[in-house]
């Protein structure tokens, strides 16, 4: 039985989706690769259920924004970490922001319900599958999503503040 | 000889046997030496209210001995804290709780105007969801400013008008945040 390092790893998961791979990196020792945002599921399932691999425990999911990256603007991270391997892989799945669908998780990882909760509050990212997809930590009544970087960060609803006594 | 100072008598007409004074002067001077706060602590003011409210700085000492933790007896409401706006409805709720007569304090730059804290997230000031009567700079505020606080809505509750909280001024401020 072969050690499970990200040699191992990257192979096993070019040998089942190498189509569906956009791209590897390996900064600072930790594998991570993007992929098609379609087969997010499917290849967390694999990972998840491989005998070898067992990436059983999900660390982290959230978003980000480039908004410089046209026809990709958004992505979802993936943290996964196998305890009994001891390795570590992260998963980027990137999509156009006027499309910002991808699969849940929940299935898999209960842990993913509040973290795909929170991506959904603060990017807009919707989480297709999720049992209970609404804000989490911000205002229900909000109508936008703060995170993306479209938005100022001060709060333009404000009226107590003169920008003259502040320099702006 | 006991060093416990008693708060002065209100202006009136003292002769033998008797004193006489307006009730107004007797309610505030009861009411002002009497104020039973409600914490509404949430960040680092609050621990600079603990600290006004122990035994170094000992809010006591103005008569707030009892610090009411139900808002359905508290007289003040501090709050001392950032209020971020999904806890707006929350201190709006406590604040409808209170019965009349009753002040508000906003101790520290956040409460008063969301301070640093100039983001999506954060109420910029409590004075957008409810009245306020007197507000406390400071980042936080050290124990003796808290205490000044204190001391001016003494001042306030003591020359309150007993009248005041039936006037159309009042119930026109109440409208104005949509409190009936």
């Amino acid at each position: 039985m072969s050690e499970v390092n990200n040699a191992f790893l990257l192979n096993e998961l070019q040998e089942q989706f190498s189509a569906n791979i956009v791209s590897v990196e390996e900064p600072y020792g930790m594998l991570t690769i993007e992929i098609n945002k379609d087969i997010n599921l499917e290849l967390i399932t694999f990972l998840n259920k491989h005998p070898q691999i067992q990436m059983q425990f999900l660390t982290d999911v959230c978003g980000i924004h480039h908004p410089e990256l046209k026809g990709k603007e958004l992505a979802v991270i993936y943290h996964l970490h196998s305890l009994v391997n001891n390795i570590r892989l992260r998963i980027k799945c990137h999509m156009p922001i006027d499309a910002p669908q991808i699969n849940s998780i929940t299935s898999i990882y209960s842990a993913a319900n509040w973290q795909e909760r929170e991506t959904f509050d603060f990017f807009g990212i919707e989480f297709m599958g999720h049992p209970n997809l609404k804000r989490i930590l911000n205002v229900d009544e909000m109508d936008y999503f703060p995170m993306r970087k479209e938005f100022p960060l001060e709060d333009p609803t404000r009226t107590d503040k003169n920008d003259n006594y502040f320099g702006r | 000889m006991s060093s416990i100072q008693i708060a002065a008598a209100p202006p009136g007409i003292e002769g033998q046997g008797f004193f006489a004074t307006t009730f107004e002067k007797a309610v505030g001077l009861a009411r002002a030496n009497s104020i039973w706060p409600l914490p509404f602590a949430t960040s680092c003011c609050g621990i600079e209210f603990m600290a006004t409210m122990a035994a170094n700085y000992d809010l006591a000492r103005f008569g707030s001995e009892r610090i009411s933790f139900s808002p359905r007896q508290a007289d003040l409401l501090m709050v001392t804290g950032t209020i971020s706006k999904k806890m707006g409805p929350i201190l709006r709720q406590v604040y409808l709780q209170m019965a009349e007569p009753r002040w508000v304090i906003a101790v520290g730059a956040c409460a008063s105007s969301g301070g640093i804290f100039d983001t999506y997230s954060v109420l910029q000031g409590i004075d957008k969801v409810i009245p306020v009567d007197v507000y406390v700079p400071g980042c936080p505020p050290r124990p003796e400013q808290i205490i000044d606080g204190i001391t001016k809505i003494q001042e306030l509750v003591k020359n309150e008008p007993l009248r005041r909280r039936n006037s159309a001024e009042y119930t026109a401020l109440m409208a104005s945040y949509g409190i009936e």
